[in-house]
């Protein structure tokens, strides 16, 4: 079977359980930048050159037992849409998706760890998690690294550290992200103060989807930003505290809305919920809003709210190329929409939607 | 380029599909490539963070960049211009040819230039990897990158009269006749100091 279909028909394997802090964190996400000596850039070498290395990393990957019912793909041989699916995956990057090239992409069976091949750096080493496990997370990357390097020289420098195409990730190449929700400290017009603080200890914080993405539905991707001067260590200490301390925030944010707004942040909840489950038109930007809200209610304790881990997999699973994949069919956005509601509806287990009868 | 699907607005987004062998091309405008849900993410110059910081350099030693753009890489054969213009080196060794500028890049974006070593170093060198290509061999030094790295030192450490010396020295070197420096061609490939 092709391992994009298969992974079109069930939930997302490494997003099955909500992991620590859960809650209010989806996702840990660590990325090691690493470049193989001997061939230049991806930016700079020719073709003949990426396709040589592409194939050695490829192989290289598969043999480890991280990868052993693992999958390996070219990106250029993947139909538009499959590639589309693979961002909405988080496997691999926007620029990748436009690529021609030698681009290439190893993924495990439940995604967990993915080598991207020949994007900005000739490997990529992906280790996403749920929930808030910056450690584990960064172990599971090392070890993926270790293995790796066994067979692929990669390109060290004892002053400045793993060397990469872009000076901004020399050193140790790591970053380390986590993508939070913050909906009481946005409600509480808190969080501008608080990302600005973010940003001075040197972290970023970034959209949905990363580098240069909108906010959507209140989630935010910190990660740090320094990979020179400090060591991993420090880079995922630095990290693990600053969210921490986040975290104590929205808590303390959500207590401040609940002693004082409890009815009306109910009712945005339970209005959000409704749209959710009884609605035949939702588009992907207004969907995100509106799991959001959901999300918030399953944290705050309300009953009969859909479970965190279903949330996570309707957010994921509910993006355009999924939904077309799904169909498989190209659908224009109304179509989209209509198609995106039903199968909300099924995945939440509403089955009393009133229906006209035709 | 007009849009493919609505032969109306210019095309923004391109894509190259290979399908059942055959390349296919497609050239969209933003509105119709949202609506067949392509993801569009508008992207603020993904080099802004590096180029940025490069173009602070640029300005804070406006005598130098211009020298340097000239410089060249003698493993890839990158100019340090187009490294300005990208944001992307091009191989291993440009660190090495871009030293002194680069150094000044480094420290603005990461407040360091010098990698802090952890468990996560190489413990030997990795020298028991396949050979892609012929091993490298000795590098040579250009006389005028260790004039620059102290150049950019006496700057640092406001010595002057040595600063001042220092670039009388490299023009010297780079102007022996007058007439400016021209490439002598690839060099030899650079041993990655692993």
């Amino acid at each position: 079977m092709n391992p994009i279909a298969e992974m079109v028909q069930g939930p997302v394997g490494w997003l099955r359980n909500q992991g620590p802090e859960g809650d209010r964190i989806l996702s840990t996400r660590i990325r090691l930048a690493r470049n193989v000596v001997g061939t230049r850039f991806c930016g700079r070498a020719i073709d003949a050159e990426l396709a040589a290395l592409g194939d050695q990393i490829e192989h290289s990957s598969l043999l480890l037992p991280e990868f052993a019912e693992g999958s390996a793909v070219q990106i250029s041989k993947l139909p538009i849409l499959d590639r589309q699916f693979l961002l909405e995956r988080h496997l691999i990057s926007h620029d990748l998706t436009a690529e021609v090239g030698s681009r290439g992409l190893v993924w495990a069976r439940d995604e967990s760890r993915s080598v991207m091949i020949n994007e900005e750096d000739h490997v990529r080493i992906q280790v996403l998690m749920p929930g808030f496990q910056v450690e584990t997370a960064y172990a599971a990357a090392r070890e993926v690294d270790e293995k790796l390097r066994v067979n692929l020289p990669f390109a060290y420098d004892e002053s400045l550290g793993y060397l990469t195409a872009c000076p901004t990730n020399v050193g140790t190449g790591l970053r380390a992200s986590v993508l939070i929700h913050l909906p009481a400290l946005v409600l509480t017009q808190r969080i501008k103060k608080i990302l600005k603080g973010v940003t001075q200890v040197g972290l970023t914080v970034r959209g949905f989807y990363g580098e240069g993405t909108e906010v959507m539905g209140n989630f935010f991707q910190v990660s740090n930003q320094v990979t020179l001067g400090e060591t991993e260590a420090e880079t995922l200490k630095k990290l693990d505290r600053v969210v921490r301390q986040i975290l104590d925030w929205e808590k303390k944010a959500e207590n401040t809305l609940l002693s004082d707004a409890e009815l009306q942040i109910e009712d945005k909840i339970l209005r959000a919920l409704g749209t959710l489950k009884y609605s035949r038109l939702l588009g992907s930007g207004e969907v995100i809003g509106l799991l959001s809200a959901a999300r918030f209610g399953s944290t705050l304790g309300m009953k009969n709210v859909p479970p965190v881990p279903v949330l996570n997999d309707v957010l994921l699973r509910c993006q355009p190329a999924h939904l077309q994949r799904l169909a498989g069919r190209e659908m224009v956005a109304e179509e989209r929409n209509a198609f995106r509601a039903e199968w909300i509806q099924k995945n939440l287990g509403v089955s009393d939607v009133p229906r006209r009868e035709v | 380029m007009k849009c493919q699907r609505c032969h109306d607005a210019e095309s923004t987004i391109h894509f190259k599909e290979v399908a059942d062998g055959n390349l296919r091309e497609i050239h969209l405008c933003e509105p119709c490539a949202a609506d067949k849900g392509f993801h569009v993410a508008v992207e603020h110059n993904k080099l802004s963070i590096a180029t940025q910081f490069i173009w602070m350099a640029e300005n804070l030693f406006p005598e130098s960049s211009a020298k340097i753009g000239a410089v060249q890489c003698e493993s890839c054969g990158l100019r340090y211009s187009q490294f300005a213009r990208l944001g992307r080196l091009g191989c291993p060794s440009c660190y090495r040819a871009f030293e002194p500028h680069l150094n000044q890049i480094l420290r603005r974006i990461h407040g360091s230039t010098e990698h802090k070593t952890s468990a996560s170093a190489p413990m030997t060198h990795p020298g028991g990897g396949v050979q892609i290509v012929p091993p490298p061999v000795e590098r040579t030094v250009d006389p005028l990158i260790e004039l620059r790295k102290k150049l950019t030192e006496a700057i640092e450490k406001e010595e002057y009269e040595l600063a001042a010396q220092l670039r009388d020295e490299i023009r010297e070197l780079q102007n022996p006749t007058g007439s400016s420096s021209s490439d002598t061609g690839p060099g030899p490939l650079t041993s990655e100091d692993a």
